[in-house]
């Protein structure tokens, strides 16, 4: 195998070793976990009452429903896509489980199946537009955000509330060790791993980082971008639907307001995570951790009792900064 | 016209294709006889690259034929034409530069593994792709330490090296190469000579498509002169000279049938 290996210039074992630093700096996820462990570390020094297994677990609670919707952001981003619609999609997805579990006495797991089948239909809506018509996803998502808000609002205004507990059940805890643990942020971390898998091992993962990449050459290569992008949104609108019952654990009401700001508090997760907004780089167990650096930020500070607001304008210049590490590697590679 | 050769491997006839009131390729034959190198040049705007396409499939002429080795074939998109084994090196490459040699040469063709894992959990088999990334690229004497850099990280050389043999590996009638020296330097363009010329070594044909004469006049046996959507000659490069493939380009020169 090793053969005709010329060409590479020699290096100094200084330079291969700073380069060693270099290359494992920028490895997939290194960056934004070093960015998590020094915020916990920072934390960890200002109220003994962060590093606590019982707050850990608030942590990932706050993080489950952004979570979740970020890895649907994430398969989205690395096509070079952007969806503004998911968190309205999925409040739209919740409401309607609730409404038809408790108002028209649908069996809690046919509302489940509606729910998500609306939220898929509402992800293969987008990916047709950004596919076939080939309109910007920007203002693709921009229009379902609004139809998918107006619908809801439409369908009702008020919270749903007695929900079966077939419905709510992933909002039940068990205990590991000392800790309180949702079945709800298991089934968060079990999609990370389904994503990471597919992502990583499979044609259309490898595709999915193909596409976003570079299209053209992707269509070239005998792939049909149209049928992937298209199951890409799908997909991502699937993983709404389970954030929406996810959010109906949490919170255990359907409510036509949730999910406002969702969006582009999954686009944070993701950017956060490393993957870039170019499409085509990137990693969805980057995204967990971008999605947790965000809750750990907001709860630490909130432990340290800084006012709410400037727990948002932190977030605020994390997701500047990480955008800036994007732009600027992405113009060293090309 | 030379009615069907036996050598015939691929062959044209009467391409037209419109872009808008544009007539890229105004009724252009065009034949490529098996083993050779064909030369296609012609000026900017000539209609090189259209032909090209519509021999690779990545676009649909309005009119004319195409063969392969004697049968009439129509490629309704590029995977068409890469199933009968017409491989094409693009001009801008059609690499992505984010993923790795591997997965680069192995796009829209990924072997899955054997097994439960490869039919059920569709797992891509990386070992294997690896192995036979590392021969195909020592096949072709292409130096690089590691399969799994980003091709984005390559030299303009290196990136025309992964994109010609992924070509080569999967070609089993046609190499088509466009344009393959035009962004590279004098010592990056020697590597890409010599990578033509292993490619003919292992027996396929290939289109080159090039603007640098020297490169032509060495490496053709024969070459397809382009001029305004047509062929307006073929000619070998023993026969003429440079000076007279440039007349018969442009214009200044014309040459009665002779192929
Ligand atoms: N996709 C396209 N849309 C519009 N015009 C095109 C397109 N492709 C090629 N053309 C036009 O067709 C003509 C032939 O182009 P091309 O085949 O690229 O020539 P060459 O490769 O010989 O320089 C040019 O006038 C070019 O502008
Ligand atoms: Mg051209």
């Amino acid at each position: 195998m090793s053969d005709a290996l010329v060409h590479e210039r020699p290096q100094s074992g200084w330079q291969r070793s700073r380069a060693g630093v270099a290359h494992f700096l920028t490895l997939p996820g290194v960056g934004p976990l070093l960015a998590l462990l020094i915020a916990m570390l920072f934390f960890a020094t200002q109220t003994d009452k962060f590093f606590t297994g019982r707050n850990f677990s608030l942590v990932v609670q706050q993080v489950i429903v952004v979570g979740t919707l970020a890895i649907g952001q994430t398969l989205i981003i690395l096509t070079a896509g952007i969806d503004l619609s998911n968190g309205m999609v999925m409040a739209l997805g919740s409401v309607i489980m609730a409404s038809l579990a408790v108002e028209f006495g649908v069996p809690p797991v046919f509302a489940i199946l509606i729910g998500l089948a609306i939220t898929t239909a509402f992800g293969i809506l987008n990916g047709s537009l950004v596919a076939l018509v080939k309109l910007p996803p920007f203002i693709v998502t921009l229009g379902t955000l609004n139809i998918a808000y107006a619908i809801t609002r439409i369908y009702r205004t008020t919270t749903i509330s007695n929900l079966p507990t077939t419905i709510t059940f992933l909002g039940n805890t068990f205990t590991l060790g000392e800790t309180a643990i949702t079945y709800g942020s298991v089934v968060m971390l079990v999609i990370y791993l389904i994503a990471w898998f597919i992502l990583r091992e499979t044609s259309w993962g490898r595709h999915v980082y193909a596409v976003g990449d570079n299209p053209e050459a992707t269509r070239l290569a005998g792939i049909s971008t149209t049928r992937l992008l298209i199951s890409v949104y799908g997909a991502a609108g699937f993983i709404y639907g389970i954030a929406g019952l996810l959010l109906i654990a949490r919170t255990q009401v359907g409510d036509p307001q949730a999910g406002q700001t969702a969006n582009l508090d999954s686009i944070t997760a993701v950017v956060l995570g490393g993957t870039s907004l170019f499409g085509g780089r990137g990693n969805v167990l980057g995204t967990l951790i971008g999605a947790l650096i965000v809750g750990v930020f907001r709860n630490g500070l909130q432990l340290m009792g800084i006012p709410s607001m400037y727990q948002v304008l932190v977030t605020g210049i994390l997701v500047i900064l990480a955008v800036s590490v994007d732009q600027f590697s992405h113009r060293g590679q090309a | 016209m030379n009615d069907l050769q036996p050598n015939s491997v691929l062959r044209a006839s009467g391409l037209v294709k419109h872009f808008g009131h544009v007539v890229a390729l105004d009724g252009a034959d065009f034949e490529l006889l098996s083993g050779e190198i064909l030369a296609v040049i012609g000026d900017n705007g000539a209609g090189k690259s259209t032909l090209i396409k519509a021999l690779s499939g990545a676009l649909i002429p309005d009119e004319g034929e195409i063969y392969l080795n004697g049968a009439l074939v129509h490629f309704h998109n590029p995977l068409d034409a890469r199933r009968m084994g017409i491989e094409t090196v693009y001009q801008d490459l059609a690499v992505a530069p984010a993923l790795n040699i591997m997965e680069n040469i192995f796009l829209g063709r990924e072997i899955r593994r054997a097994g439960i894992l490869g039919s059920l959990l569709r797992m891509l088999d990386k070992q294997r792709m690896m192995d036979d990334t590392i021969r195909y690229m020592s096949d072709l004497k292409i130096g690089i330490q590691s399969m799994s850099q980003p091709v984005g990280t390559l030299s303009g050389g290196q990136r025309q090296g992964v994109a010609v043999a992924r070509s080569a590996a999967f070609a089993q009638n046609v190499v088509i190469m466009d344009e393959p020296t035009a962004a590279l330097g004098v010592k990056e363009s020697r590597m890409v000579v010599e990578l033509i010329r292993q490619v003919r070594t292992r027996g396929l044909p290939v289109i080159l498509i090039s603007h640098n004469m020297p490169l032509v006049f060495e490496l053709a046996d024969r070459i397809h002169i382009q001029r305004l959507g047509r062929r307006v000659a073929v000619i070998r490069p023993d026969e003429y000279s440079m000076a007279d493939a440039v007349a018969i380009m442009t214009g200044a020169k014309e040459v009665e049938s002779a192929h």
